[in-house]
Parts: structure tokens; sequence; C-alpha cells
């Protein structure tokens, strides 16, 4: 039979449906073809030189192996025609390929040349296609060729081979897990890769083969962290769940302070109670002091949160619950909260969705049950859920049970006990005891709503409610003997052992408070003993032994006679038990002290029971994980570290850069201090990190400054009249560090000389901090979280500069004297560069944006439009606008920011900070500005021409314009060698102002020359987000470039700046009233600018 | 991660075997059988299996379980997600996913099964990728196939994968060009005895169908944004634009996707759109029973209500129904006791009601609960939650796109106890 022949007699048997059936078995089509012979079709078929035939008789090999049918006998034939031209047949030749090499090594080690020749090819696709099938053939005398292939991938060109390489590294590793350590240098060099595409793939890779090998993920912590919400959805599942266990050995636990309160409940922490914890225990002090040290969350720690949080969002269920688990294992406690509403919308995916989604729900509901509580109704349940799901809801519904919302829980609950799937309602019943222990108030409305089931007709209702009933009872078994009266009177009817069994417990237990009844049941029970299941006889046996200590007078012959019975019983616990029973209670002259102990043997008073749910400690398991769904731990899972006493060296995730790079800055700079810091001053916390460090010196602050003004009380009041405002709310740390502070002052003579100078370093300082702005916003937020006294009042300026500046401060402070001109020197010189002008803050300068161009030069992303979250961390408070489109740009994608910085070459104009990003695989030469279309009077600083831009680079100028405090739009041309693009910068009126300084009674001076015309008031009310102190001045500065002036009242919030261009002043005073509403009065002689301004702050403040 | 996948009917048959590592011996799925069988409907079979050497991860969608053999820790939503996704692409090949479809296209299954997974890792899941690696099968296209012989596989290399937007094919051309969006939202709701709602939301989606040439920008906004209280997006919207704006920023993927689901919380009041009357009760010691449900429009904006089925799952102690009902047709199945009554068109003058006896099993007690009902319906041209699509812009090609938008609302899972 010809190889034509055998294919339409295939087709014709199978073509009813427009198509050959390949699923169809061809040795079934027909009697004929006998199992040699239908393979010897094929051969013919992949032996012929036309490509069609090779493909259906691929077509059918396939189709074979989709059925699970063996065809590793047509192996030599298949494996000739891996170089086939034909790319269809070349990928059904691979699928055979590799699923019969492991069985057909020899033969299969023909290939190997192919893929060898395609791993040279020009083209990424095919090279990377020729990895992806030489890595899947299991073939351990390969092993070296494929070492050698991933080693070559993995410096590729190509992303995709990268990522194709970084795919083959755990096939490799399992086909020869000797490979180990080179593989680990593989994974190294591609872990330090900084596009999106390989970072998912090596990671997993990284998951596979060394887990273990947390040091290899410093230096690419930040990036990792910066790429992720580009990273395709599988591999950010892999990353995530990777830097949850990084995080969890690299920070201290955020919410440290509120699992200590747990532990010693009776010692309060905070507050006034501080002082008389100390005096009580001064041993403990120092370990407490420790401990009590004010938590700073470490920037990478708050960068992790920060990034992963958007997430959320994510269509995909698995990214989605990987933040979810990251949250709960990591965020501080206040901001854990986010991740419910997201848990609640999977609920509404695919039923094996929501049954995974409610077992970590179950988890997390035990330990956070606020979370949850606003989205109680969604897990309502409803009659069509799979029984599955209706267990976990309900185990939900159980833990979200609280005093006020019980009465609209119970009700639920009554409409589930009448279901129809009756698992479900014992499961209910169950529920409504949990509820019922935990919740005190409604245990007797609960136990009535149970008696009630004892009369249901469906048996198994009424067990499950006798043994609900039984353990509820045995918390206060006195008020309830007509219940159990009720249930001895049950024993006739329910045959079910279990409640059997329950109620003669409940009776022998509480027998005293059934006198007359209790013997009577025995006697009955006697009657059915031989009758009756095993855990029924063994409590028939307990009865009747009770009874016979209390009531020996009634039931001794009914005892002995249940005695004799169990005596000859056929199951040996039960004679055991009898036996035992006997020696124990019936007194003989052998038994011994122990029969007078044996009314405290049995009677002894028990404690009732427990219920605890199923999920409680489970969150010892990473959420989300196989291991949390099974409750046991699976193959290969990675426990999840538990939070390290001490951070350890935050600075192994420093990347070198050539730069200090905002970014780094703060690290660099910590490293500084820890060198510093290693002095005798700082012994009681050496060894610590640089958060922690950070924290305390920041405590320390304000005794510097009592010390030096010696006007504050030791209360703190308001710190009015200085700048530190904060200083009020900081008195309650105050306090605590009270005796630090007096160790400081004794070693530190020199402090006071110190302030005195460091009066005027302060303003260099401030400056120098602001190049460190990187941290600020993340600082702020730290300091915001982590203090239980919530309400801070640093005005964003500050808390821009102030966490650094009090460091810094407190690190001149803290050196002897003599050395304090050298340090200086190095501190400032590590940024300072522009001689300062007087009281002026100047933000940061150009050195600094531009270092931080160079570092994100080092970050290629695929995305540019995203590339805003990578300079979040950075200038968190600078918002970024897009001034070409990568788009529209043809790859070239250009963004702009306000730097808020003064444009060095011409006081008069603002700083305008330009990122080019070069998308395309093409140079970009001569990128310049022409043709400025300016409205009159304004005037535009170029930026000097960019030769070239080279793929993937990216880079950044600074350009100045003098928008002539107008925001008027600034058009121009932006032109490459080959294009020119319209683009046009108009700025928000907040940045045509640059901050001033001046104290409150300049401020009130400044303001009473502005009134009338110059004076706009606005009645506002708040947003819900900007309730604190803090929030509003965070909204404030960051919708204008406006500086901080004191004030006296607390209520009262005053800004000032002056334009950029005129130097008019500009004014604004917040004034918050009862409740949520506000004033807003800005002062300022451009009416215009006066406006618009208070236009930006309503919105900026309301929203 | 994923080891290997069986596919598997509901007659216990597996149907189709994939391994992306070393092959796992097919009697693993014995232990699945199990627990298939311990279930007394196939929703209610575990997701996760536990054996003593590997994991079963399944899903079960359209009469198949997706079985994923899995042996060492891997998030479990991870292989869920995955396969769910498989169906989705299947569904999204052959029109259908069913049994039948799998096995009459066995072979472009298994391409597309070896593209979506590499070593067990997900490699290329994105719809748009998988198409230009895998052209779906048409009519068409097998016919002209096995004249000419050409084959289902891309000539063409996915250069998608290398894309910066990966979700895009690139060079789309189309002569009519045409973007339109289905606003679709599902009301979810429990109404109590006396009709009075015992939990309410909507869950709401936009999906797209987007036909346009190039590279377009879409910038789609929003009247009432405000009312979005829970949003997820397609990887193509720019969060960052969305959470400053609240505009939904994105170069659209070709074709057919979900740019957008939403939830709008329980918090806010949500209209009902229908009620029920019901009058359900059986007699102690009689074998009749008496049933009558009348269905009608509450919160509808003035829109018809359509596409009205109701179900109920009755107790198993009902024999028969003997009903009439003035609009539409019933059916009761005597094995599964489900009744399904299918009204159509709610007409506010005449409501449709559904009445007549129950049969009860003789001697049987009185069954203690009382069925709930479930409604479907649907009206058109109405959001419930009132969101209403602003504008659609597009920028970054020259040409006018068609544009469309349309709203329906639909019934979720709406249930009334009775």
């Amino acid at each position: 039979m010809s190889a034509g022949s055998a294919y339409n007699d295939e087709k014709g048997g199978s073509s009813n449906t427009g198509e050959p059936e390949y699923g169809h078995d061809p040795a079934s089509g027909g009697i004929f073809s006998s199992d040699y012979k239908r393979h010897d079709d094929l051969k013919e078929m992949l032996d012929s030189n036309k490509d069609s035939l090779k493909l259906e008789a691929m077509k059918r090999i396939v189709a074979m192996i989709a059925r699970g049918k063996n065809a590793s006998d047509l192996f030599p034939a298949v494996v000739k025609n891996v170089a086939c031209k034909n790319i269809e047949v070349k990928k059904l030749v691979y699928v055979y390929l590799v699923r019969y090499a492991e069985e057909q090594q020899d033969l299969a080690l023909l290939s190997i040349s192919t893929f060898q020749r395609g791993l040279k090819d020009p083209n990424q696709l095919i090279r990377a296609s020729a990895l992806r099938v030489l890595s899947s053939i299991r073939v351990t005398i390969i092993v070296p060729i494929m070492m050698l292939a991933i080693k070559e991938a993995a410096s590729d060109m190509s992303p995709y081979v990268r990522k194709t390489a970084a795919h083959a590294i755990p096939k490799l590793y399992s086909l020869d897990p000797d490979q180990k350590d080179q593989l680990i240098e593989v994974i190294e060099k591609l872990l330090a890769d900084k596009t999106t595409l390989v970072a998912g793939s090596v990671v997993m890779a990284f998951e596979e083969v060394c887990p273990e090998r947390i040091d290899l993920i410093h230096k690419n912590y930040r990036k990792l962290c910066n790429l992720l919400i580009d990273v395709e959805e599988w591999g950010q599942v892999v990353i995530i769940n990777m830097l949850t266990r990084y995080a969890r050995t690299q920070f201290l636990n955020p919410n440290h302070n509120e699992s200590l309160l747990e532990e010693s409940a009776e010692k309060a922490f905070y507050g006034s109670d501080e002082e008389e914890t100390e005096e009580k225990d001064e041993k403990e002090e120092v370990a407490a002091l420790a401990k009590r040290k004010p938590y700073v969350m470490d920037p990478d720690h708050r960068l992790l949160l920060r990034n992963t949080k958007p997430l959320l969002q994510s269509r995909n269920a698995a990214v989605v619950m990987a933040v979810a688990q990251l949250y709960f294992h990591l965020a501080p406690k206040a901001e854990v909260g986010v991740i419910a509403k997201a848990q609640v919308r999977l609920m509404r995916s695919h039923s094996e969705v929501q049954y995974v989604v409610l077992q970590n729900v179950a988890t997390m509901s035990i330990k956070r049950r606020g979370m949850f509580e606003p989205y109680l109704k969604s897990f309502y349940i409803r009659s069509t859920d799979p029984t599955l799901i209706k267990v976990l809801k309900l185990e939900v519904l159980t833990n979200l049970a609280n005093e006020t919302n019980i009465s609209t829980i119970l009700r639920e609950f009554q409409t589930y006990i009448k279901s129809m799937d009756k698992d479900f309602v014992a499961a209910s019943i169950q529920a409504i005891g949990r509820c019922a222990t935990n919740i005190g108030e409604v245990r007797d409305t609960c136990l009535n709503g149970l008696v009630q089931l004892l009369s249901n007709r469906d048996e198994l209702v009424v067990a499950e409610s006798v043994v609900v009933i039984k353990k509820l009872l045995q918390m206060q078994p006195a008020q309830h003997s007509d219940i159990i009266k009720h249930m001895a009177k049950l024993t006739d009817n329910i045959q079910v052992p279990m409640a059997r069994a329950s109620i003669l417990w409940l009776i022998g237990e509480y027998c005293e408070h059934v006198p007359k009844i209790a013997p009577d049941v025995l006697r009955k029970m006697a009657k059915s003993f031989t009758n009756e299941e095993d855990i029924v006889k063994l409590q028939i046996i307990n009865l009747a032994a009770k009874l016979y200590l209390t009531n020996s007078k009634q039931t001794k012959l009914l005892t002995q006679y249940v005695l004799n019975l169990a005596k000859y019983d056929q199951n040996y616990d039960i004679r055991d038990r009898a036996r035992f029973i006997r020696q124990l209670i019936v007194p003989t002259e052998k038994s011994g002290v122990l029969s007078k102990y044996a009314k405290k043997l049995f009677l002894a008073l028990k404690p009732a029971p427990v219920f605890e749910s199923p999920f409680k400690d489970r969150d010892h398991f990473q959420l989300g994980s196989l291991s949390h769904l099974l409750n046991a731990k699976a193959t290969g899972y990675q426990e999840l570290p538990a939070w390290p006493g001490m951070a350890p060296d935050p600075s192994v995730r420093n990347v070198e850069v050539k730069e200090a790079v905002p970014e780094w800055t703060r690290c660099s700079s910590r490293e500084k201090r820890k060198e510093k810091v290693e002095k005798p001053f700082y012994s009681d916390s050496e060894g610590e990190s640089g958060p922690t460090e950070s924290a305390d010196s920041e405590s320390e602050l304000p005794s510097e400054m009592e010390s030096g003004g010696g006007s504050e009380s030791e209360e703190g009041g308001s710190g009015s009249g200085s700048e530190e405002s904060d200083e009020g709310s900081e008195s309650g740390k105050e306090k605590k560090k009270k005796p630090e502070k007096i160790k400081v002052r004794k070693t530190l003579p020199e402090s006071a000389e110190s302030e005195q100078s460091g009066e005027e370093e302060k303003s260099v300082r401030k400056r120098k901090e602001r190049k460190a702005s990187s941290e600020s916003s993340s600082e702020e937020e730290e300091e915001s979280s982590s203090e239980s006294s919530s309400s801070e009042s640093e005005s964003e300026e500050e808390s821009e500069s102030e966490p650094e500046t009090k460091k810094k401060k407190k690190i001149s402070l803290s050196k002897p004297a003599p050395k304090l001109p050298k340090k200086e020197i190095s501190l400032l010189d590590l940024d300072d560069f522009i001689p300062t002008p007087s009281p002026q803050v100047t933000p940061i300068n150009n050195i600094v944006s531009n270092s931080l161009a160079t570092d994100l030069q080092g970050l290629s992303l695929t995305d540019s439009a995203l590339s805003p979250t990578m300079i979040s961390p950075s200038f968190s408070s600078v918002k970024t606008y897009e001034l070409l489109h990568r788009i529209t740009g043809e790859g070239l994608a250009v963004e702009y920011c306000f730097s808020r910085q003064p444009y060095s070459l011409d006081p008069h104009m603002v700083a305008v900070q330009i990122q080019f990003s070069n998308n395309t695989d093409t140079e970009a030469k001569s990128l310049r500005i022409q043709e400025p279309k300016l409205m009159s009077g304004m005037r535009m600083q170029e930026f000097p021409e960019i030769e070239v831009l080279a793929p993937g680079e990216t880079v950044t100028v600074v350009m100045g314009i003098d928008f002539c405090d107008s925001t008027q739009a600034a058009n121009f041309q932006l032109c490459t060698q080959t294009r020119k693009f319209y683009v046009s910068i108009q700025p928000p009126v907040g940045e045509l102002m640059m901050p001033v300084f001046m104290s409150e009674n300049e401020f009130k001076k400044e303001q009473g020359h502005l009134m009338g015309m110059n004076e706009i008031n606005e009645k506002l009310t708040m947003g819900e987000k900007c309730q604190s102190d803090h929030a509003i001045v965070q909204r404030v500065t960051s919708a204008a470039n406006l500086s901080r002036v004191p004030c006296g009242s607390d209520r009262e919030y005053r800004f000032a700046a002056k334009t950029v261009a005129s130097g008019s002043l500009v004014l604004v005073t917040v004034v918050t009233k009862e409740g949520m509403a506000a004033q807003l009065t800005v002062n300022c002689e451009k009416m215009v600018i006066g406006t618009m301004l208070v236009k930006d702050i309503l919105q900026a403040l309301s929203q | 991660m994923i080891h290997s996948l069986f596919l598997v009917n509901s007659s216990g048959d597996i149907f189709l075997e994939k391994h992306w590592k070393s092959v796992v011996s097919r009697s693993v799925c014995d232990y699945f059988f199990e627990a298939q069988e311990r279930a007394s409907e196939p929703e209610n079979v575990a997701p996760v299996i536990p054996t003593p050497h590997h994991y079963l991860i399944s899903v079960y969608r359209h009469k198949i379980f997706f079985v994923a053999v899995i042996q060492s820790e891997v998030p479990p939503l991870f292989v869920i997600e995955f396969l769910h996704r498989v169906v989705d692409t299947f569904q999204d090949y052959f029109g259908v996913c069913s049994e039948a479809a799998v096995k009459d296209n066995v072979v472009v299954v298994y391409e597309l099964l070896e593209e979506m997974l590499d070593n067990g890792f997900p490699l290329a899941t994105e719809s748009n990728i998988l198409k230009e690696l895998i052209k779906p099968p048409t009519i068409l296209r097998t016919v002209v196939n096995t004249i000419t012989g050409s084959t289902n596989v891309g000539e063409q290399l996915p250069t998608g994968q290398l894309s910066v937007v990966p979700w895009r094919r690139t060079g789309v051309k189309y002569t009519n060009n045409e973007a339109y969006f289905d606003v679709v939202e599902e009301i979810d709701a429990i109404i109590d005895k006396s009709g009075s709602t015992v939990t309410a939301e909507i869950q709401g989606v936009v999906d797209a169908s987007v036909k346009l040439t190039g590279m377009p920008d879409l910038t789609l906004s929003f009247v009432n944004p405000r009312l979005l209280d829970d949003v997820s997006f397609h990887p193509c919207v720019r969060f960052k634009r969305w959470e400053a704006e609240r505009i939904l920023s994105f170069i659209p993927p070709d074709g057919n996707f979900r740019l957008l689901s939403y939830h709008v919380s329980s918090q806010n009041l949500v209209a009902i759109p229908v009620y029920v009357k019901h009058s359900i009760s059986f007699r102690e010691g009689s074998s009749l029973g008496h049933f009558e449900i009348t269905i009608g429009p509450k919160q509808t904006m003035g829109k018809a209500v359509e596409g009205v089925l109701v179900t109920s799952q009755m107790p198993k102690a009902v024999l028969n129904m003997n009903l009439t009902c003035t609009q539409g047709a019933y059916t009761f199945d005597p094995v599964t006791k489900m009744l399904s009554w299918d009204v159509g068109k709610i007409n506010p003058q005449k409501l449709p009601s559904l009445k007549g006896s129950m049969s009860l099993q003789t001697g049987a007690s009185k069954p203690d609960e009382n069925p709930t009902i479930n409604i479907q319906c649907k009206i058109q041209q109405l959001a419930l939650s009132g969101l209403k699509v602003n504008r659609l812009d597009m920028y970054g090609e020259k040409y006018k796109p068609f544009k469309g938008i349309k709203y329906m609302t639909k019934a979720g899972k709406f249930q009334v106890r009775t």
C-alpha cells in the first residue's frame, strides 16, 4: 500500500467534520492495518519528500502522543525530519523529540547538531527556539553542550534569547544537579540583567535552583522592585513571592510594637505610662529601650510595598494574591487593609479561584479581622455555591463575627440551617457554636436556637446540634439543667453514635444537676449496652462510674452490671476501660490510695473546650502557597523566615554608581554615618543598622534643640518659635528618650558649642538634604506610619529635609569638637558645590539630577510610559509630564518635570528637567530645540544639544524657561537629526515660585501689606485623607513650591514663596475648623497667580 | 512548575495528555477519579488534591476537567489562573471549548500548549502573540490547507514577543477602522423572604472589540469615574493615568479583549431590577403543595426586562409539578428536581406568573426548607450603576475610527430566598 492511498483511506474515514480528525487513532480505523503496518505507513510518509505528507504523518503521530499512545518506535523516522524546511513539520518534530528523547537517548543525539547550528543563527528567535528545544531534551550526555549553550545565550544581545537561557537553567538543573555551581554563576549574571523580559524568568530559575542564595538578590533588589510593574504577569508572581521571603530576612518587623503589646499586654509602652514603666524596672530598661525605639521603615522596604501596590489591580488572580500575601506578611498593620478589596473582587471569579482565595481570607481574617469586616456581605452564601465554597465562606463569616455584627450573621446562619445541603447545615451549626463561644452576649440565644434544632427531623442536624450544645454547656452548666434534661430525653430517639455519646457524657459530667434523671438514663443504657457503638459504650461506662461515685446507693448494681457486660466485650478498649474503672471506684482491700482520689479523678473540673478555627496559625505558611492551602509542607516549599531581630546591613543593596545619586545618596551617607557611628557615643546602639539609628537620632534631636533654645518646656507643648514644629507631637517620644538624652549630654559637653555653629550650617545642610530627597517621602511616610502617636505636624518641607538634617546634625554634634570642621567638609564636599544664597532654601541641584539620570540609564525600561514609577523613589513629590509620547516620537520618549531647583544660569528662570529615552534600536542623533514660540517677555535657555542617544539609553538635561509668572505654555520644536516634533511645556502655577524662609512675625507683616485686592479667601471642605497635619502640609507643598512658615496655633498652617520671575511674595494660610471645614487664604500681589493657586490648593486639599 | 496536563471528560476518560517535563504516568489521575467519585457534583471536586508524589490542581469548565500535575510548591492560583487562560485560549481559537473541539483540533491544541508553557513555566499566554504563532483554524483555511498543503503555523516569526506592547500584533491593517465597547454590568443579589435586599452588588466589565489599523493610542473617559470602587485592568491600561486623572489610556490589543472590570460596592444603594412575589407552601400530611410565583420589573429606569429565566432547585420530596404559566414555558425535571421557567420579556401591564400544585412523595414528611429562586434577566441600553462613557479619543493615527458603545445589565447571581 502506498503512502498516498493510506493517507486517502485515513481521510475518507474521518472527513465528515470537514477536516481530518487527527485525534482519531489510525489503528482503530481499520482491522486490516496491524500495528506494524500502520507505523510502516507513517514511516513511508515521513520518508517521502513531500512536505504535505510529512505534515500529515506528524499530525497523526502527535495525535497519538496526545492520546497517550506509544509512538516511540517511529523515533528514527521522525528525527530525520528535524531539519525540515516546513516550519510546522519542524515544530511537530520538536514536540515529538522532546517527548521521546529521554527514552531514545542515542538516537536523540542525531538531532543535536541541528540545534547547535540554530544557536548560531543571526535571527534571535531561531536562536531562542533552538536553545529551547535543546535544553528540553533530557539526555544526560549533552549536559556539557547545554551548559555551554546556556552560558553563551546568557550573554546574547537579544533579551529574548537571554530569557530563553533563564528558562533553560532549571531544565539543566533537574537533569544534572551537579551543575549547580556553574548555573548559579549564570543566574547571578542574568539577575543583573536590566530588561523586564528576563527578570521574571531568571527569578523563576533562581527559585528552582538556589532559593537559599538570598545574597544574590541584594544588588538587584531595587531594580527588581522598579521593574516589577512591567514584567509579564507570571513573572510578577514569582518575583513577588521571592521578594516576600527576601524582605523577611532583611527588614525589621513593622508591626513589632504591636506584637510586643500582644506579648505583654499589661505593660503599656506608650504615652504617659512610659515613665512609670521605666521607673518600675530600671533593669529591663536597656532591653526595653532597644525595643521601644520608634520603628522607621527601611526605604527599600517601603519601595517594595509601594511598587507592588498597583499590581492589586491586575487582572491576574495569582498576581493579586501574591501582592496580598506580600502585604499581609510585610506591611505595617495600618496598611494591610488595601488588599481586602482586591481579594473580595477575586471572589467573583471562577469557583476554583474563589476556593483558594477564601482559604487565604480565612487565615487572614483570624489575624486581621477588621480588614474584611466592611465586606461581610460579600461572604454571604448562595444556595448555588458548591459545598466547598459554602463551608469556607462560613468559616470566614465565623471569623468575622463580633459583638456588633453577630445579630446579622446569626440571622444569615438561620437561613443556612434550612438548606438542603446537609453537610453544609452541619457546618453551619458548628459555626453557630463557635460564634456562641467567642461572643458571650449571644451564647444564650445560640443555645436556645440549637435546642430548637434538637426537634429537627433530620438526624444529622440533631446530632450535630447535640455535639455543639455539649461543648457550649460545658462553659456554664449550672444555668442549663433544663437543657440537659431535654437532652436526656433525646437518648430514646437519637441514633447517631457521636450524639448519643455526647449526651451521656453531659449527663455524667453534670449528674448533680439532674440527680433524678441520670440513674434512669443509665438504666436504659445498661439495657441497650450490647447494641451500642463503641464510643457510646465507653461513655456508658464513664456515666456509670461517675454516678457510682456520686450516687452509689441507686446505681451500684447498675454500674456493676455495666462493668460486667463490658468485661466480656469484643473490643479490647472497652474491656480495658472496664477493668481500669472497676479498680478505681470499687473499693477492695487491695485497691490502694487511688480509689480515695477516684472522685477527684472523675469529677475534676474540666476546662471548657475552645472552638478553634482550622485556619488558626496557618499563617506560618506563606499565604497563597500550596503548603498553606494543604496545611502541610509541600515539596520544595521555602519557609517564610521569621523577622530578624536586627536589620542586616542595608548597604548591601547599594549599587555602585559613579556619582552619588539621590536614591542611593542616603545609603551612602548612611554608610558614612555608620563609620562615624562606631564611636563610643553610639555604643548602646552599636551594630544596629541605619534605619534604627536614624530613628533614635531623630528623637534625640529635640534635646539638642532644648539645650540650645532653653525656652522649651519639658512637656514640649507646641514648638512655637522653633522651626521644628513637630517637636510638640514628639514630646511623647522625647520623654521616652529622657534618660538617654541625659547620657548624651554628659558624653557630649561640646554639644552646645556645635549647636552654635550648627545654626549656620543648618541652612547648608538643609540644602544638602534636598538632594537626598529620594528618601524624603518614603521617610516621612514611614514615620507617620510607624509613629504610634500618629499626628506629626512636620511640614513637607521639613520632613523632606529634616530626617537627614537631624541625622547629620547629630553626627556633627556627636563628634568631638576639634574634628568638627573637617567632618563638615567631608559632609559638604559630598554634594555641595553652589554657594548658599542667604536663608533661602535651594532645592536639588543640577548635579544630582544629572546623576539621577545616569542612574536611570542603567535601568532600561521596555515601556517608558511607565518610567515615572522609576523616578518616583527619588522624586516622589515631583510630578512628571509627558512631552513626547513614545509612539508619536517614533520610539523617542521625552518627559519633563519641574525639579524645583533654582536654575543656575538665570535666577528668573524655572528649571525644567527633561528626560529623553530612546526606545528604538537605532541611535537618535543631535537632539536639540528649535524655533521656540514664546509669548512676549518669555525667555528660554535651551539645553546643550545631545549628540547621540544610544538605543535603550536615557539621558536627562535641564533647561530654563522664564515664564514671566504666567502659566502660558512655552512652545518649541524638538528636533532630532531626522524629525521635528512640536511640543509645549505648560507649567502648573505652583511651579512658578520658589520657597522663602520667613519667621512668623515677618509673615504677619508681609500679610498685612497684601490685603484687600491682593487677598483671596476661600472656604473648603477637606478631603477624607487630609485629616492629619502631615497630610495637609504635604498636599499643599506638593501642589506648589512653598515652604512652611512656623506658626503658633496648631490649627493654622502657613506657607511662603516668591515668584521666580518677578520675586513677588506669595503667602498661603490654611486654617482648619471644626469637622472637615477649613479656610484658605492666599495673599499675592499677582492676582492671577493668586487665583490659580487657590484653585490648585483647593483641589489638592479637597481630594 | 506545571509538569503535565490531563484533560478528563465528565465520564472520567483522559482524552488528552501533555507533558512538559519527564512523562508522568496517567495513573496519577486515579486519585483524581477517586475524588471525582466522592463528590456529588463536578463542582464539588476539590481544586487541589495531594497525592503521595504529586499534587493535582484542576479546574472544571465546559464539562471538562483540566488536571495539572505539579511536583513541588507553586502558588495554586498560579496554576488555576493559567489553566483558565488555557481554556480561554481554546475558546478563542475554536469558538467552543468542548471535548469534540479539542479532539478535532488536537494538533493545534498541542501546538498551543507547547507555546504556552516552557518547562512548565508560562511563556506566551497573550492571545495576540499566540495567534501570530499559530493561526486559528477557520473553515476557509482548513480547505485551503488541505489543497495547498500550507500550514496553520505562522510563517513569520513572532516578533510580538519582543515588542514593548506585547499584547498587540504588529502591522495590523483594516479597511474599516472600528472600536466597540460594551459596558456589561451584572448584579449579584440576595433577596430575603420578605423582599428586602440582604446584599446586592454590581460587577461590571468593559469589553472591547477594537479593529484599528496601526498603533492607535486610545483614551476612554467616564462621566462618573468615581462610581468605580475597585477596578482591574488589562495590562495595556496605563495605571498612572488612571490614578491621576481617572482616564483609561491604552494601546489596545487587536481584536476582542476585556479592558476593565470593576466593582460597585454594596455600600452604595443598588437598584434591584426585578421583584418576585412568591407563595410556596407544603402542608403537613398532604401530598400536595401550593406553588405560585409572579415576577415584575422594579427599578429598571424605564427599560424593558428581557430574557428572564427563573430556575429553582425543588426539595427532594417533590415528585412532580403541575403548573400553568401566563407567559413563556416551564419545565420540571423530576430527576434533578430542577424547575426552570423561561419567561422572556416582562410586560409591565401584564405580569407573568406561574402557579399550580406540587405532588409530594406520600408518607414523606413536609420538607422544612423552601427552595431559593434564581433569576436571570437582561436589560439592554442600561448600566444599572449609572456609569457612562464620556468620550473616546484616538491619538497616534490619522484616520477617523468608527466608535460605538453599548450598555447592558444582566442579573448575575440573583437569588430570592423563599
